[in-house]
């Protein structure tokens, strides 16, 4: 780090992170770890048709199979709830909500049908094999162009696959374009990938019938507003369901949403009475949990001869899936948004059509929208520099932000919201940093040029990353009479590492050792009143600064209790973190203390985000004989306002950054003309391993801090994947001179965009 | 993904495995598993009953006899990736080895079992393709020998009868000191190769006398690029001669899937097929794919 660490307190430190030793022991409890013996097993029947009628489900069969106990379909549940959206609801999004079984309908393949429940996972599936289905198959709606016509409809109620068309804009666009000196339209496309975590989806429902409560594990993310939404599906209060966050391996966006199976398990078990697990396998994980991207646009430039940016204006139009999932419109509405990143574009004008296809419903994954954006930007802009004969750093470094026009003010989204701003930074310092860090004068050399047998080709971009989404967060804090201190939070721990931070946070606040902190209790329902959860970045600022909070409240509680008894006033009181020691070093222990029941509820709101920067590079290597892309080295520099951990932080950059170059090169959920799913596998869905790309370098600063909440910290959960797409592509037009404008760059497309040069 | 219900058997000698496999219906023989688990898991095959054919005594081992290497069908991958046997007589085998699966599946998996199994791009069906090797099968009439070139039936589809066991593969071995290249162009490290190319060359005398260039993953079963084969022979070996030879693999037929078209894997072929020669003859420059493994 640049900066001198002046103290050892625990924000800042690299602690290594606590939970790693229960995991690495095999110690941890996922929801299949959950105990519950007796459990009956749930599987699903899913629909192998894209779009159809569906006529009836004949379960009689498997309902006498060996160990089955039910067989719940659509006419079961009676009147079939609706999964609610949980972002950006308008009313013209209900209709295309998803019902949480396929009713009258199917429409896509994937879809939920039938849940059989039995004494085995095995025997389950066995006589899942026995239903009968009778669907008459309907043309499918395969594509965005079909999803424009009206031929083939998904819902034919509302006469439409098209459901909106968002519009982002700030200044006057036309007037930037006319007469501009300079512009270029160009088309671009991300395709359909999504994250897949190291631990599918799970649930395991217990019904208590004597007190009418259900205990729902596997959720997390957002787990107090999943059982708000159960709570009404079923007709239970919020009360009579309690919600457990178990250790869980990986969310990235998509876990923890509110899917179908988080009513049909929890439905299962109230109707048998029973404990029902299911755990979700991985060809199933690949077709039902939110697939993500999945957009296209064209995007037109406009410059003065110097490169100074007029405006950004196009439209373009995101493939949503079947139906419009919790946070389904989050990525397209970003997308949109966030089209000029860090840098000053006055003028934009840009229209997102949100189109339906009988494919697997999207939601967000890491950096919704922006990695996409991104892209299309980044691309355009190595073209503009070309074009224009302008250096492309330098044209990036003309065009960013300064610092003293920030709040930057972000394009309004109609008719969604008002846009927003962005807080401060300086955009340049990442940029140079970067610049210097990967070398990029020693690199130029190379560009193009052909070295045993490989093509070289560099390339950087800028980004900003939107975190800390409101509206607030819950912590509370216990002083145990051992004189530890108990730590409860409404954020979710979703693998990132968040009983670390948050111990730090709490450590740092109270001035005392880690060690005294007790392991971080978070998500559950039973551990705050009303928690928010972990998305968009959130969980260190919104949960760290109602830490901050706490912990304030904390040691007013503390010091009122010492000052009665050391018949002092609050104020006289200091605590050392073992004790509480008030005038004339008379002391009273902390665990002393505890025993007046001293505890403190601490909530931070904010409405306003988060915006941390920063700028990557690549370096690459391309095979002309196969359109093999290796990646030689890659530099990511980013500023995150204040660092709690670099050790962590570190972590969620690189992973971030493969998760990226996943998407750039590799993964792709594909589709076939008959909306048939091409990538049930691991073999067939690409994720990077760990020999794909060994060098990657992440520097994280802490120059700018937050100037909106007491850490300084900003979001940094999602900032490393943002830039890798457009950084990748430009990579690689650098080293081959062609113009790839379609993710990912496999390498049948690379060798596809030399052949056609 | 759990197996569908079947019934299990475990017979001790090739006799009795012979004699189940001949008398139960929809029965499936399991080797390493490393393929069979996986289409069970995800009930791509629904057998009644499963064989195992991991207690039958005497079909692993690997030895050396009149210039014929024998190997028993179920001799683990890995005992071959480390046998120093194959390393010096087969050369090819040995470098194709690294390339198959993972350490991991390596430990299970067979050599029968990828044999029978037939992936298009499997590494040891691409090997055993190159040396013209021949498949020793087991059935209720007896035994008999199978030339490699008309092993392949179909995809994933090997030409021998339901009620017949392989036991034995036997590749006859090149001279002392002739060259072997074998490559493949992945997605990523350990996956099925989309395209790969195994290369053999006996030079003497600064001229190719004998030559053999297979070429797996482009068509169902791999295909010997017999027209690159016989060009080369009588020539000296150079890249501008391997550039031109095999311009011909483009005229392979090809198969498309979601990762590659039919115009790319035959590109593939053409690429793939000049390194392989190119590394056989020790003409490799410093390119990466040239690189030790
Ligand atoms: C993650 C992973 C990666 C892999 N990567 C590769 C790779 O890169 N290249 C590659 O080539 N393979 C790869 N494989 C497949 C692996 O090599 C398998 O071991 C091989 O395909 C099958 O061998 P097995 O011994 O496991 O056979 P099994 O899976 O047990 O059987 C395979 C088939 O052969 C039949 N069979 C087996 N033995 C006999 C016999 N003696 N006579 C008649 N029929 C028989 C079985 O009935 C079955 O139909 C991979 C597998 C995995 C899991």
């Amino acid at each position: 780090m640049d900066h001198s660490r002046t103290s050892n307190r625990p924000i800042g430190s690299p602690v290594e992170r606590l939970e790693d030793l229960r995991f690495l022991r095999g110690r941890g409890e996922f929801v299949d770890d959950v105990s519950s013996p007796g459990a009956l097993h749930a599987v699903i029947l899913r629909s192998s048709v894209a779009h159809g009628r569906l006529r009836g489900v004949d379960a009689s069969v498997a309902r006498k199979c060996p160990g089955v106990r039910a067989v719940i379909t659509a006419q079961d549940i009676g009147e079939i709830p609706v999964i609610t959206m949980r972002q950006e609801l308008l009313p013209e999004f209900k209709p295309y909500q998803q019902p949480v079984i396929a009713g009258d309908k199917v429409r896509y393949v994937g879809e939920p049908i039938a849940v059989v429940v039995a004494d085995s996972t095995a025997l389950a599936e066995d006589a899942l094999e026995h239903i009968a289905l009778d669907i008459e198959a309907l043309p499918p709606v395969a594509d965005r162009a079909a999803a424009r016509k009206t031929d083939s409809l998904l819902f034919e109620e509302t006469g439409r696959n098209h459901v909106i068309t968002l519009s982002a804009k700030l200044g006057d666009a036309a007037a930037a374009f006319h007469d501009a000196p300079y512009t270029r339209r160009e088309r671009f496309q991300v395709q359909r990938f999504t994250a897949v975590t190291m631990e599918p989806r799970g649930l395991l429902a217990e019904w208590d019938d004597a007190n009418g409560h259900l205990t729902v594990s596997g959720m997390t993310k957002v787990v107090f507003h999943n059982r708000r939404i159960l709570a009404k599906q079923m007709g239970l209060a919020e009360d009579a369901i309690t919600m457990i966050e178990a250790d869980v391996g990986g969310g990235f966006g998509v876990r923890g949403e509110f899917y179908p199976e988080d009513f049909l398990i929890p439905f299962a078990a109230r109707t048998l009475k029973r404990a029902v697990k299911w755990i979700e396998d991985r060809r199933e994980n690949l077709i039902a949990s939110n697939h993500a991207r999945d957009a296209e646009c064209e995007l037109e430039i406009a410059c003065d001869r110097d490169g100074t940016i007029r405006g950004l204006r196009g439209h373009g139009a995101a493939d949503l899936g079947a139906y419009i999932r919790t946070n389904g419109v989050t990525a397209a509405r970003n997308t949109a948004q966030v089209l000029s990143g860090p840098y000053r574009v006055s003028n934009i004008q840009f229209e997102m059509a949100l189109l339906l296809t009988n494919k697997t419903p999207s939601g967000t994954y890491r950096g919704p929208g922006r990695f996409e954006a991104d892209f299309f930007r980044e691309r355009l802009f190595d073209m503009a520099a070309n074009d224009l004969g302008i250096d492309r750093v330098e044209f990036r470094r003309r065009n960013l932000v300064a610092e003293h026009e920030m709040p930057w003010t972000l394009p309004t989204i109609q008719p969604l919201d008002q846009g927003g701003e962005t807080d401060n930074g300086d955009y340049r310092q990442t940029l140079d940093r970067c610049l210097k860090d990967f070398g990029w004068p020693e690199k130029s050399a190379l560009q193009g040029k052909l070295i045993d047998g490989r093509r070289h080709g560099i390339a950087i971009g800028c980004y900003l990353e939107g975190g800390g989404s409101g509206p607030r967060e819950n912590v509370r804090m216990v002083l145990e009479r051992d004189g530890t201190v108990s730590l409860y939070t409404g954020s979710s721990s979703v693998g990132q590492g968040v009983e670390t931070v948050m111990a730090q946070i709490a450590a740092d606040a109270l001035d005392m050792p880690m060690a005294r902190i007790n392991r971080v209790q978070h998500g559950s329902t039973t551990v705050v009143t009303q928690g928010y959860g972990s998305y968009s970045s959130r969980s260190i600022v919104m949960g760290g600064s109602a830490i901050v909070q706490a912990a304030g409240l904390l040691k007013d509680a503390i010091r009122a209790a010492a000052a009665k008894r050391l018949q002092c006033a609050p104020s006289d009181i200091a605590i050392d973190g073992d004790n509480a020691v008030g005038p004339d070093r008379a002391s009273v222990a902390l665990s002393a203390l505890a025993v007046d029941g001293i505890a403190a509820d601490g909530t931070y709101a904010s409405s306003k985000r988060t915006y941390s920067y920063g700028a990557h590079a690549a370096h690459v290597a391309v095979d002309p004989g196969t359109g093999h892309v290796a990646l030689i080295d890659y530099m990511a520099v980013e500023d995150v306002g204040r660092i709690i951990n670099p050790l962590t932080l570190h972590g969620q950059a690189v992973g971030a950054i493969v998760q990226g170059l996943g998407g750039a090169l590799l993964e792709h959920l594909a589709y076939d003309s008959a909306g048939q799913f091409l990538s049930g596998t691991l073999a067939d869905y690409l994720l990077p391993t760990a020999s794909d790309f060994p060098v990657i370098r992440a520097h994280a600063m802490e120059e700018r801090p937050a100037p909106h909440n007491p850490l300084g910290a900003k979001g940094a959960g999602e900032g490393g994947i943002i830039p890798v797409g457009g950084v990748i592509a430009n990579a690689i037009a650098n080293a081959l001179g062609v113009e790839p404008n379609i993710l990912p760059l496999s390498p049948p497309r690379v060798w596809e965009l030399m052949n056609c040069k | 993904m759990k197996p569908p219900p079947f019934q299990y058997h475990d017979p001790k000698t090739l006799a009795e495995a012979v004699g189940l496999l001949g008398t139960l219906d929809n029965a499936k023989l399991l080797a390493g598993g490393q393929s069979l688990m996986p289409m069970l898991n995800m009930r791509f095959v629904l057998p009644d009953h499963v064989i195992d054919l991991n207690l039958v005594e005497g079909m692993a081992g690997i030895k050396e006899t009149d210039g014929v290497l024998e190997i028993g069908a179920m001799t683990r991958q890995r005992e071959l990736e480390f046998s120093d046997l194959v390393a010096a007589k087969c050369p090819l085998l040995h470098q194709a080895l690294m390339h198959v699966g993972h350490r991991q599946t390596r430990n299970r998996g067979t050599i029968g079992g990828s044999l029978c199994h037939l992936d298009p791009a499997a590494e040891l069906v691409t090997v055993c393709m190159a040396h013209d090797a021949t498949i020793a099968v087991a059935g209720p009439g007896g035994t008999r020998e199978i030339a490699f070139a008309d092993f392949p039936a179909g995809y994933l589809t090997p030409a021998i009868e339901l009620n017949e066991i392989v036991t034995a593969i036997r590749i006859p071995v090149w001279p002392a000191g002739h060259k072997a290249a074998f490559i493949e162009f992945s997605r990523r490290h350990g996956d099925f190769a989309i395209v790969s190319a195994a290369a053999l060359l006996q030079i003497d005398g600064g001229r190719i006398t004998r030559a053999s260039l297979t070429i797996g993953g482009v068509a169902v079963a791999p295909v010997r690029a017999t027209e690159v084969e016989q060009a080369i022979v009588g020539q000296a070996p150079t890249s501008e001669l391997f550039a031109k030879v095999c311009e011909s693999c483009r005229s392979f037929e090809a198969m498309a899937d979601i990762h590659a078209s039919a115009e790319y894997r035959q590109h593939l072929a053409v690429v793939l097929a000049r390194r392989a020669l190119e590394k056989a003859a020790d003409l490799a420059d410093n390119a990466p794919w040239n690189r030790a493994h």
